[in-house]
Order: structure tokens, then C-alpha cells, then sequence
């Protein structure tokens, strides 16, 4: 994994496997304080606490192919080794929150990388469920609602159709840049 | 800036298209890209790009692109499963560029690009 983007696609894929209905991403910048924070809450089915105590050991895994799982342990990973911070919170039937700080500056913080390209791919390839990106940066905050998107689409237009997805490709993309203006 | 005014109005347009399009649809093809940590690391992102960004070039519409989870062969990856005419077609090292051909040549032609499959690798 070399993007913070494609941790935050790994992670939600946990969340929609876990049946969730909602998923919330936010990923909030101040570069004042030099620091950001990533987190993704879902209401899926969560975990018990024995699971939870070991979520993070890539020798835990709920797959059946193999004994390894490298999502959570990546991504611990990456926000410890950039002075941060990564906690993952659960309780069984009521969802997961996961959240990883990093410092904007530290020299091995990762880049961001093709957020906007994440946000697509989850919003367009996951028509069960509802996702609620939020992108922060100082006083700029960009906010995009599945929920709403399918209001104004109707029932009989998917999020994924072609012309549906490169509309929302160019219009997640001028608001990335808006509030990031690349500079993660 | 767009706006989400603009999607209403496409929303009007792609009405009064909905109709012209079901008619097309004989024996749909389904690919699936393998979208694990295993996949994602080994750049199954950009493959699945490269296929929808090819299939909305040419307006396939009897084509269904979704991504599942991790496949089992991890090292193989990034790999993409091609579902036709009821046989399963696995490609396995995908790049970018391997996934343009594939959709040009299996998809499009019904030519299977027999070179990247999982057998020959």
C-alpha cells in the first residue's frame, strides 16, 4: 500500500462485508496544527471483544482461503509510522469506528493519493450501500451524501451507470481540489 | 464548479434514453475484479478503472463490472474473472493495459486473450 487512499478503500471493504447499511467516511485536515485524522464508521455487524483484542494481528482474519489478514495491521501501520495515532472501536450488532492521525509533515506519512478515485469506485460499485464522505480542510468542508444522490436519481437511474459516473467522476475531483488543493 | 443541479438534468436526459438502450442486451458478460488487501496492493484500483473507463468509452451496456473479495491466489493478483456464455475465464497479473485488451478483444470480439490467463502464467 503506498496511498492512504487505497487504505481507506481496504478498510471500507471490511465494512461493507460486514453488512452495513451506512457508511461514513471522513478525512479531515489542519494543516496549522499539522495533522490529519481519517476515520470510518460503519453500522455494520461489529465485533465482540475477543475479536477486537486481536483485529490487529495480521494472523487474525475472518476469510476462510488463508490464515492472514493485512487490512487493519496496514493500516496501523501507516498512521504509527507518520506520529499518529490509530484506534479501532466496535461493539457487536451496532457497527465500527476506525480512526488513524497522522502528522501532515512527517517524512513517512504517505500520500493521500486518488481519494477521488476511492469515493468513486465505493459510491458506483456498491448499489446496497449509503456512504457519507466528508472532506475537511481548515475552514473549507466538502460533504457528499449518497442518500441525496439517489433522491435526485430516482429509483429507475443506479449510481453506476456511465453517465452517472463521470458526472460525479469530475464532481468529486473539483472538490478534492478545492479543499485539498493537493497538498496531501 | 459542478453542482448537483447538473445531475438533475442529466437525470432528464438519461429518461428519455432508457428505453433505446435494454434492446441491445444479449448474453451479458460479468467481470469481477478482486478487490481484497491482497488485490488492492498489487494494483487492482487502476485495472478496475481501466475496465469501467473502457466500458463507458464504448457504451457497453450488457456488460456488468463489479469487484469481490479476496479470490484465494493472492500472488496472482491483481485478477480478473470474465463470466460468458457460461464459462469462467480467470486472468491473472492484470495491468491497466491487459485490461484494455481483455475488454477489446474477449468482451467486445469474443476472443479470449488466452496469453494472460491463469493457465499460461
Amino acid at each position: 500500500m503506498r496511498e492512504l487512499a487505497l487504505n481507506i478503500l481496504d478498510i471500507t471493504e471490511n465494512s461493507v462485508s460486514a453488512g452495513a447499511h451506512l457508511i461514513e467516511i471522513d478525512v479531515l485536515a489542519d494543516f496549522a496544527k499539522d495533522e490529519m485524522a481519517i476515520r470510518i464508521r460503519d453500522d455494520g455487524c461489529g465485533m465482540d471483544e475477543q475479536m477486537l483484542a486481536t483485529v490487529c494481528d495480521p494472523f487474525t482474519t475472518t476469510r476462510t482461503t488463508r490464515k492472514v489478514g493485512m487490512g487493519l495491521p496496514l493500516f496501523k501501520f501507516s498512521a504509527e509510522s507518520a506520529g499518529g495515532i490509530f484506534s479501532i472501536r466496535s461493539e457487536k450488532g451496532k457497527g465500527t469506528e476506525v480512526v488513524a492521525t497522522y502528522r501532515i509533515g512527517h517524512v513517512d506519512r504517505m500520500p493521500l493519493g486518488d481519494f477521488g478515485g476511492v469515493v468513486l469506485q465505493l459510491v458506483t460499485m456498491n448499489p446496497q450501500v449509503d456512504f457519507v464522505f466528508t472532506a475537511q480542510s481548515g475552514e473549507t468542508t466538502g460533504k457528499l451524501d449518497t442518500r441525496e444522490l439517489r433522491e435526485i436519481l430516482g429509483e429507475d437511474i443506479p449510481l453506476g451507470a456511465p453517465e452517472v459516473r463521470s458526472f460525479l467522476r469530475e464532481y468529486i475531483q473539483e472538490n478534492l481540489v478545492d479543499i485539498f488543493g493537493g497538498r496531501l | 464548479m459542478k453542482s448537483l443541479e447538473e445531475l438533475r438534468a442529466l437525470r432528464e436526459k438519461m429518461r428519455s434514453q432508457t428505453d433505446n438502450r435494454s434492446v441491445a442486451a444479449d448474453g451479458e458478460t460479468v467481470i469481477k475484479v478482486g478487490m481484497a488487501t491482497c488485490g488492492i496492493a498489487a494494483g487492482a484500483r487502476p485495472v478496475l478503472e481501466a475496465l469501467l473507463d473502457e466500458a463507458e468509452k464504448r457504451r457497453l451496456h450488457n456488460v456488468s463490472i463489479s469487484q469481490t473479495g479476496c479470490i484465494g491466489m493472492c500472488r496472482l493478483e491483481p485478477i480478473v474473472e470474465v463470466f460468458r456464455d457460461g464459462q469462467k475465464y480467470t486472468y491473472v497479473y492484470m495491468t491497466p493495459e491487459k485490461a484494455r485488451r481483455v475488454v477489446a478483444e474477449h468482451v467486445v470480439n469474443g476472443n479470449v486473450c488466452t496469453e494472460f490467463l491463469i493457465g499460461e502464467n
